[in-house]
């Protein structure tokens, strides 16, 4: 798989490790009322689509920048590949 | 018909005509007692036991494509029970016990071969790791022996042991493991399970469940509505999938895992052997093809294949073990869907939907598991508890900070 990095151009998936489903960037809140419930889903359960799938891929031998990949897990066709500090910004993190 | 050398002869003398199909082709009806979900290993073992041991009648297994597409056809072959935590090791021994046993059981010849499984070490600290899984193996009743590096060379002298990045120390030896021919343990199953009484009900894709009230009142297939007062669910790679259409979230991604044979060669290695110090694992069939495999690729997949780092990843492993596999030409590679969960462990447990239960998360060590998978699948349908070695396979064992987690590493499906 070639995934096209928003900065560097295309480079080799080897380059890269896998962590999982992208909603890992929205860690719950940790004083939440039901906190326990939030990281028990965030931690554990996962949507596993059988189609498109936004995951996060991280540039270990490259720029060691975060991104969110959008791929398509029945054909691993990659539409479309995000940085994932503009995703996280997005939704109004600071960081 | 009960398959014996004496119909062998018959059969011989007369042309082979009278064989006959080894299972029915039945049209769906409307209504069972019970409907299993996915014609694998599993559920094809769960239905044999169902039938078996609890005595339904009226059991119907659903599968979309043909049965043994999947991963029980897919798989590396191998049995053993060589597991460390308690949560697993009498399980896997319970299955283990099923295996000896199997052929007499479902009058089938499933080729169940305890060539043993040798796991190699290469460092002191993964010596001392072995001997405490030996250790663990044997609290259970489990026959385990540890190698030196002597011993190891007596059973597989072509071996690369004076690496001097990784020689070889020594090895984890249960020699109760081995192969099994995966294919006749699908048929057979099924055999088993179809003459008595079974429906096998292949070319049936289930699109929906019929719940109400929060209790599953049936499936929705491509063949129409089947009412059911039970459905289990066993579709291992495609779990996050059909349960998502329960509208159930799971602790397991799917992954895809490749395997390898190479050409017919001269029968050189004994048993199944595994690299400790990268992931390969192979073992020679029958027909003389070294069959092996490595990791999974590491990333959500339901293709079916796989990409070719991982070859790469896999070849090198077989190469720094036993050089001597270089010169052997790969004759075909292959992928399937392992349903990865949380800890590396499965599941067989009811589920928050009345009516509904759940066989999953086998990771990509399914095959093993199928006997024992299926009885305790069975009995849990059966009598709605579960199984006295399955009780730790539960769904709120992650909830509730139980994990069996056999390599450590966390709630990271793709490293297990």
């Amino acid at each position: 798989m070639i995934i096209n990095h928003p900065l560097l151009g295309p480079r080799d998936s080897q380059e890269f490790t896998y962590l999982g489903d992208a909603s890992l960037i929205e860690r719950p809140d940790w004083q939440a009322a039901d906190a326990v419930d939030q990281f028990y889903d965030y931690l554990y359960l996962r949507d596993n689509p059988a189609g498109l799938h936004r995951e996060l891929w991280y540039h270990e031998q490259g720029d060691r920048s975060w991104l969110v990949v959008t791929r398509n897990t029945l054909t691993h066709d990659i539409t479309s590949v995000e940085l994932a500090r503009d995703v996280a910004k997005a939704k109004g993190r600071s960081t | 018909m009960r398959y014996s050398g004496f119909q062998v002869l018959k059969q011989a003398l007369s042309g082979h005509k009278g064989w006959g199909r080894a299972w029915r082709d039945p049209e769906p009806q409307s209504q069972y007692d019970i409907v299993i979900v996915g014609g694998g290993g599993h559920g094809l073992a769960t239905a044999y036991y169902l039938a078996r041991s609890f005595a339904k009648a009226r059991v119907a297994v659903i599968e979309k494509g043909w049965i043994g597409g999947g991963n029980v056809g897919r798989n590396t072959t191998i049995i053993r029970s060589n597991y460390l935590l308690d949560g697993n090791e009498p399980f896997y021994e319970y299955s283990m016990k099923l295996w000896e046993g199997l052929e007499q059981d479902f009058n089938f010849n499933a080729m169940v071969s305890q060539r043993g499984v040798l796991n190699l070490c290469h460092t002191d600290a993964q010596r001392d790791a072995f001997r405490r899984r030996a250790n663990g193996m044997r609290l259970n009743g489990v026959d385990a022996e540890l190698l030196d590096a002597e011993g190891v060379r007596k059973m597989a002298p072509f071996l690369n042991f004076d690496s001097a990045r990784f020689p070889i120390k020594g090895g984890l030896l249960q020699p109760r493991g081995g192969t099994v021919r995966h294919d006749a343990v699908a048929w057979g199953y099924a055999r088993g399970a179809d003459s008595r009484g079974v429906d096998i009900i292949q070319n049936c894709e289930v699109v929906g469940f019929r719940i109400e009230n929060g209790i599953c009142l049936g499936v929705e297939t491509t063949r129409g509505y089947i009412a059911a007062a039970k459905v289990g669910v066993a579709v291992a790679g495609s779990s996050g999938a059909v349960m998502a259409k329960a509208g159930m979230r799971l602790p397991i991604e799917s992954h895809v895992l490749q395997a390898f044979v190479s050409e017919g060669l001269k029968p050189i290695i004994p048993g199944v052997i595994t690299y400790g110090a990268g992931h390969f694992y192979v073992s020679q069939s029958d027909k003389g093809g070294l069959v092996f495999g490595g990791d999974i690729d590491g990333y959500n997949s339901y293709a079916q294949r796989g990409n070719l780092p991982v070859v790469e990843d896999v070849c090198e492993g077989g190469m720094s073990l036993m050089p001597m596999i270089g010169r052997a030409k790969l004759l075909r590679m292959w992928g399937g869907i392992m349903d990865m969960s949380m800890d590396g462990s499965p599941i067989i447990d009811k589920t928050d939907i009345g009516g509904l239960y759940f066989n999953g998360g086998w990771c990509y060590g399914g095959f093993k598991a199928t006997p024992a998978s299926g009885m305790c699948f069975a009995h849990l349908l059966a009598t709605d508890t579960p199984h006295p070695t399955a009780t730790a396979y539960r769904f709120d064992r992650f909830r509730k900070g139980l994990m069996i987690d056999e390599k450590g590493m966390g709630a990271q499906p793709n490293l297990h």
